[in-house]
């Protein structure tokens, strides 16, 4: 039966067993799925706070909890969602699962260092859970002083927390660049590297440059907390305008962080499902690297109405449309792609689709948002909400799930039932356009963010946006339900259910322990399905006679 | 490239060969000096604008600094830097035993830096030149001078954490070569680890001029 072949065929995760052959793993494709279950923990976390705080959004009046409690709420909802999920998300799930896989290569550079990243990470989640236990934190993400220097709660500890998962993103980072630079397989040259590896490649570039001054930022904010140090307070001679250039000197390249890794998931599932090679490959690489580039040129951009000079908001205002030009390259080349290709519906390409879609409005209002006299209008509104959940949910999320549906067959070696989750994408999709539209029309009206009541006016639209979390909600039970199904009871899959041509297909399904039987040699593209097709885990060559090249020959040409 | 048995002890089983794990190792250690430097950026960005805001206090304030000290600590800084990069060269020319004295050396240098930071500090502890909320000094004239003594402890202390965590890396890989991990073909841990205490004494020679000279 197939099923018992799946679990008499050795891999990794069966090879060994025990807790400790878990704990103490040093196999990038086990820590992977270690990040998997850490992560969506606190994805659980926050996303049930998120629900928190649409609830008692229905109405003006306080529903379930008080105005300190809610301030507390959408703070935790973003540092968790933010530093706990979306940052790391893609790269130490999928990166460390799938990166050395597609590259042809048997682990990541330092097996160790990932190791100590995941648990430098659950030491830094440990910090922020003691914080939420111990009076919590009510400054909203960004810890802005002079109040978060001055507040009560444990804004020590919960920065203290995000200092040590900067470690671990850092960490993360230098494994990936000396593993793009030193282990691809022979054969493997930059440019043929997936474009997921590129997407990856400069979201390290900016989790090493940026996040240690994040690191000292908030060193610097925990002095000024105990030491009264005279950095950020102006009660002892400092500026709180320093405070947000230093903070969002990280934080906005950290925008990139979370939307770049799903960029390149987006361009793999597209070419797959398209079935055809990507358009523009070349640029949509050098798009990544541009996109990280102009990422630390733009941080003054959230700080237009905080008082700094004119001339420096004209620049920022300025680099800022640059954004758009690669990001622009991306979406073009993609629909490109789609163009005149032979499209399955699957649900990976749902999502992916679904990514095109909201991206697309995501990035759009951020133009608007990056025009200065639109923004003096807008800024601190429901459209500023709108806008980074359309690019961040819309977006990065939407890339994490088209990965994940993608790549789930690929970890677990069984496949999700396609019904429950093609469902799944409307239900989402549904959800999320009736959340977040409607907070883009309320934030015109002039509804500022982070207020735990209203004017009458706005509560028919608030209702709306709140049954749309609901809904997405839903959509979240439903896929757990059926994505742990499938981890135990999906039907077995082959090599490649897909038809994908990048390396992480040509081994078994879940991989083995090594990754590969032999060493692959790589000599086609990861796109070419111009001249390669498979079918039923056959490569067949269009252009030349000799057919079925597979990784247990000597040269493996996939 | 297959598992044949025929590695090196020292070389990972996910490298092919020994210069592929070398290279790796050191674009690692080169990827993470540049994190050190940018996490030290900060404080020189506070020092700058700092500067900027108040330039009477920091020249009134910098000359409590004890520039004799300062003078000494940094020729101790500097000569270990020169013991750890002979100490590499030593393993590199097999002789593992020089090696090791070197790496003493080293050690040492690094307490006496920390030992004359003692000094220093706990003479401004007891005069109350303070950072920030503690400062209690009266005696120099300008606006916020806790600002320097807190741009002093920050950039000094921080610099100071990193002299104990390069002590801890050059203990280590002592205690390596003494059990005789390291040859001429593989050396590469030791070499990062002088990498990183050049970085430590490199930011020391940025810190030495703008604190203590700087008029």
């Amino acid at each position: 039966m197939a099923k018992d072949q799946l679990n008499a065929q050795k891999n990794y995760l069966n090879e060994q067993k025990g807790i400790k052959s878990w704990l103490f793993t040093l196999d990038h494709k086990r820590i992977g799925i270690m990040y998997l279950f850490a992560i969506m923990f606190f994805f659980f976390i926050g996303g049930v706070m998120a629900l928190f705080i649409r609830l008692e959004l229905i109405r003006p009046e306080e529903i379930v909890v008080g105005a300190d409690t809610y301030n507390q709420l959408f703070t935790l909802h973003g540092a968790i969602m933010i530093f706990l999920f979306i940052v790391p998300g893609i790269p130490a799930i999928m990166g460390n699962f799938f990166l050395p896989l597609m590259i042809g290569a048997k682990d990541v550079a330092f097996p160790r260092l990932n190791l100590a990243s995941w648990y430098v990470y659950i030491l830094g989640s440990v910090f922020a859970i003691y914080s939420i236990m111990n009076g919590s934190v009510d400054t909203g993400w960004t810890f802005y002083t002079p109040y978060s220097s001055d507040t009560g709660g444990a804004v020590i500890s919960m920065t203290l927390g995000i200092f040590i998962l900067g470690f671990s993103s850092i960490f993360t980072g230098i494994n990936f660049i000396v593993t793009i630079h030193k282990l691809r397989a022979p054969g493997m040259t930059w440019f043929k590297l997936p474009l997921f590896a590129w997407g990856t490649y400069a979201t390290a570039i900016i989790q090493v440059l940026a996040t240690p001054v994040l690191g000292i930022t908030l060193l610097l904010l925990i002095f000024e907390r105990v030491m009264g140090i005279g950095i950020f307070d102006p009660a002892m001679g400092g500026d709180p305008v320093l405070y947000q250039h230093f903070f969002w000197f990280y934080s906005h390249p950290a925008v990139y962080i979370m939307i770049l890794p799903a960029m390149g998931i987006i361009s793999e599932v597209i070419s797959v499902f398209s079935n055809k090679k990507i358009f523009g490959y070349k640029p949509i690489a050098f798009s990544s690297l541009g996109i990280a580039l102009v990422s630390f040129l733009v941080w003054g951009h959230h700080m237009f109405t905080s008082g700094q000079s004119e001339l420096a908001a004209m620049i920022f205002s300025f680099l800022t449309f640059l954004v758009g030009i690669p990001s622009g390259i991306k979406m073009f080349n993609w629909m490109a792609t789609i163009y005149k290709g032979s499209v399955s519906f699957d649900t990976p390409m749902l999502y992916a689709l679904s990514f095109l879609f909201l991206f697309g409005i995501g990035g759009f209002t951020g133009i608007m948002l990056g025009a200065l006299s639109v923004d003096v209008h807008l800024h601190d509104t429901y459209f500023v909400v709108a806008h980074f959940h359309y690019v961040m949910m819309g977006g990065t999320v939407m890339g994490f799930l088209a990965g994940l549906h993608y790549w789930w067959p690929k970890m677990w070696g069984r496949m999700y039932s396609e019904y429950w989750a093609k469902l799944t994408v409307a239900v989402i999709f549904i959800g999320f356009n009736m959340t977040f539209f409607t907070q883009f029309i309320m934030g015109t009206k002039g509804m500022p963010r982070r207020y735990h009541s209203y004017v009458d006016q706005f509560q028919p639209l608030h209702a709306f946006s709140s049954v749309g979390s609901f809904i997405i909600g839903m959509g979240f039970f439903i896929m757990a339900a059926y994505l742990l199904h499938a981890m135990f009871r999906g039907k077995p899959v082959g090599k490649n259910p897909w038809g994908a041509l990048t390396l992480e297909w040509i081994t078994s399904s879940p991989p083995h322990h090594h990754n590969f039987e032999r060493t692959p040699l790589v000599t086609d593209g990861p796109y070419d399905y111009d001249r390669i097709m498979v079918e039923n885990d056959k490569w067949i060559y269009k252009d030349q006679p000799v057919e079925k090249p597979d990784e247990s020959q000597e040269k493996v040409e996939h | 490239m297959e598992h044949t048995g025929d590695h090196p002890k020292f070389l990972a089983h996910h490298f092919s060969e020994a210069s592929q794990q070398q290279e790796s190792a050191k674009l690692g250690m080169w990827i993470f000096l540049v994190t050190e430097v940018l996490l030290f950026s900060g404080l020189f960005v506070f020092y700058a604008i700092f500067r900027a805001w108040h330039p009477d206090m920091f020249i009134n304030a910098h000359v409590h600094l004890n520039v004799y000290l300062g003078t000494l600590n940094t020729f101790v800084l500097i000569t270990s830097s020169l013991t750890v990069a002979l100490a590499i060269r030593g393993l590199q020319l097999k002789k593992n035993k020089q090696a090791i004295w070197l790496l003493i050396m080293t050690l040492i240098f690094a307490a006496i830096f920390l030992v004359v930071k003692y000094f220093e500090y706990s003479h401004k502890f007891h005069l109350g030149q303070l950072p920030g909320k503690f400062y209690s000094f009266d005696g120099i004239v300008g606006t916020n001078p806790h600002v320097f003594f807190s741009v002093y402890f920050l950039l000094t202390g921080l610099h100071g954490v990193h002299v104990i965590a390069g002590m801890i890396v050059i203990g280590y890989v002592l205690l390596r070569t003494i059990k005789g991990h390291f040859s001429a073909e593989y050396y590469t841990p030791v070499e990062n680890a002088g990498l990183y205490w050049h970085l430590v004494d490199l930011v020391w020679i940025f810190l030495f001029p703008l604190l203590y000279l700087i008029g």
